[in-house]
């Protein structure tokens, strides 16, 4: 009978408890009733622009860029049929094997480190911290403007050549490089931005640490087991499924980065290549060079990849993520 | 029986609890020094920027400070005036596509997320199914056919491929939310009212909307965010400069003379973050509940 922390539950008192996701079972009529059936129309009513925004923003385009990804297409000319072309173009696209080396690097590289300090301070702060929400607050502060274009300027100067980092080093008398004009270095000041982001996975931590019945630990203090033990036996299993839930969402997010490395880059994604995410390597070829239909095999490739690993974490959560009893 | 009991298992409890006492002040103290220096090396880069746009540009790359030996306004006036227009004209552009985004999402989510979660219709599993399957959905993969779809009805270099979406309830995200949100609402007050007579569009706006204030105010502040933080779908769909943006206009602000400016720079993007920074500190309720809730930064 243990009680499963879902991520919805960290609630403040005085709401309304949230329900779990599935529906309430619906009243099952075999022939429905003019009532049943006025409810069916008004619902159609209220959901009539999700509908068209589904269909006209969402689906048809989905569908459309799947048909474009076998055409060329410039905008000019009616998009003309190739076949697999696009794909097969892609085994030899030299940019886009740096590309997809460079994005994968930034995921594999920046969501487990921001993982591990937001579970590392989320366990600290949990604790019954006095002013637990003002820290919270400051470490979540990164993750609100992590995303724009003035973060991204700031950090195009701090890890400059003369900027923020290098003096800083100065004065301990080391005499640093310009990272981000280094092609070492360049995507390494963009992961420290993401792992500078980790407050909004650590504010779901600590939505799932609360949840956790501090009985278990007096349970096992009883026994004798030590903060060590209770953190490995205790805490970390049953905050799994909140592990689980931020590294899908982390993932997803991260596959996705562009403002950062456009900004920071100028658009080129350079120094050599070095901080060419896909997403920016797939802005250039359609919105740069204006070939639409490459552009959206490269698209369609990301959102497989996307779910690929979506589906390999769901896979393998079965052996790691522990859904109570 | 008790207190024999408890003096077994702890032969002198009170010297132990004095120590333990005394233990645990030195390691609460310990982890505030802890938490406060992080904190602050969290934050530094941002309080020095705030410092550095009052310096002179040459100070910049000299002065590791967070506290200003002067203040200069003037990194300010050269910012606002650096570009084609004066920058409140692109805080003005910017803010008129995040209210009628805010609005947009506001009313199609909610209107949804209401049907979603209280009436009964055919389909009703598939659409939610289909709605959650386009929570994650990246936006690259769709961009090409909207742009495409947008230039078709000639509104490249207009506001509407930015805000007509919201209308449509494409940020599903928010739907998710509100349906999350009204199914914890009791169903009650909704048969209560439709006993006395409301049609389902008086008991969403006058009963459902109403309780639904604080996941309206989730959604109206992460809109705010996102589109105000928003980048890629500006950069697309507006390339006219007079349409710029915010994030727009300092993109081409640091490309044009970005290195020989970060004064300006610096002034410029704190102008840019401080809506942001104003909702975080007066939507803190709301925003931790939002994250913890859906996990959207």
């Amino acid at each position: 009978m243990t009680t499963v922390p879902t991520f919805s539950r960290g609630r403040a008192p005085g709401e309304p408890p949230p329900q779990a996701a599935p529906d309430p079972p619906a009243p099952r009529r075999n022939r429905r009733s003019p009532l049943a059936k006025r409810e069916g129309r008004v619902a159609y009513l209220f959901l009539a622009p999700w509908f068209i925004g589904m269909v006209v923003i969402t689906i048809g385009p989905i569908l459309g860029s799947l048909y474009l990804s076998f055409t060329e297409y410039s905008l000019l000319q009616p998009p003309e049929w190739l076949g697999l072309d696009n794909y097969r173009r892609m085994l030899d696209d030299e940019r886009l094997h740096t590309a997809l080396r460079v994005t994968f690097t930034y995921v594999f590289v920046s969501v487990p480190l921001q993982l591990a300090l937001a579970l590392a301070l989320a366990f600290f702060l949990d604790r019954g911290v006095r002013g637990l929400a003002l820290y919270r607050s400051i470490y979540y502060l990164p993750s609100l403007l992590g995303g724009s274009v003035a973060i991204a300027i700031l950090w195009r100067q701090i890890f400059g050549t003369e900027g923020l980092i290098n003096q800083l080093l100065g004065m301990v008398g080391i005499e640093g490089e310009g990272w981000v004009s280094h092609p070492d270095h360049a995507l390494s000041t963009l992961i420290v931005l993401n792992v500078w982001t980790f407050g909004a996975p650590m504010v779901i931590f600590l939505a799932g640490l609360r949840q956790i019945p501090t009985m278990y630990y007096e349970a096992a203090e009883v026994d004798g087991a030590g903060g060590f033990t209770k953190f490995w036996r205790i805490t970390i299993p049953l905050l799994t499924p909140i592990i689980f839930f931020n590294l899908v969402l982390q993932i997803i997010g991260s596959f996705q980065t562009f403002t950062q490395a456009f900004i920071v880059s100028g658009g080129t994604g350079g120094p050599a290549d070095s901080t060419l995410f896909y997403t920016l390597y797939t802005y250039q070829r359609g919105f740069g060079s204006f070939e639409m239909g490459y552009a959206s095999a490269l698209a369609w490739v990301l959102l497989v990849i996307i779910a690929g690993f979506t589906a390999v974490n769901f896979l393998a959560a079965k052996r790691w993520v522990h859904y109570g009893d | 029986m008790a207190t024999d009991l408890e003096s077994i298992a702890a032969p002198d409890p009170a010297a132990l609890a004095a120590r333990r006492r005394r233990d645990g002040r030195k390691r609460r103290l310990l982890k505030h020094v802890v938490l406060i220096m992080f904190g602050f090396a969290m934050l530094y880069p941002l309080l020095w920027m705030v410092s550095s746009s009052f310096k002179p540009s040459d100070l910049i790359f000299r002065d590791v400070s967070i506290i200003p030996s002067e203040f200069d306004f003037s990194n300010y006036t050269d910012g606002w005036n650096a570009l084609a227009r004066p920058f409140h004209h692109y805080l003005i552009n910017s803010a008129i596509i995040v209210g009628f985004s805010v609005v947009g999402n506001l009313l199609s989510c909610a209107m949804a997320a209401y049907a979603f979660a209280r009436l009964q219709f055919r389909g009703r599993r598939l659409f939610f199914a289909a709605m959650l399957g386009t929570i994650m959905l990246p936006i690259h993969v769709v961009i090409v056919p909207q742009y495409i779809l947008f230039s078709e009805l000639d509104w490249i270099n207009t506001y509407y491929p930015l805000i007509v979406p919201k209308f449509l309830a494409t940020d599903a995200f928010f739907i998710f939310l509100m349906v999350q949100f009204i199914r914890g609402l009791p169903r009650e007050l909704d048969d209560a009212a439709r006993i006395d007579g409301c049609g389902h569009f008086r008991i969403f706006w006058r009963i459902i909307m109403p309780l639904c204030l604080p996941a309206l105010a989730t959604t109206a502040i992460f809109t705010f965010i996102s589109v105000w933080n928003d980048f890629y779908s500006q950069l697309i769909f507006v390339t006219d400069p007079d349409l710029y943006t915010v994030p727009v206009a300092l993109r081409t602000f640091v490309d044009s003379q970005g290195e020989s400016a970060w004064g300006p720079l610096f002034a410029m993007s704190l102008v840019a973050l401080g809506p942001i920074f104003g909702f975080f500190l007066a939507g803190q309720r709301y925003l931790m509940r939002g994250i913890a809730t859906t996990g959207i930064k």
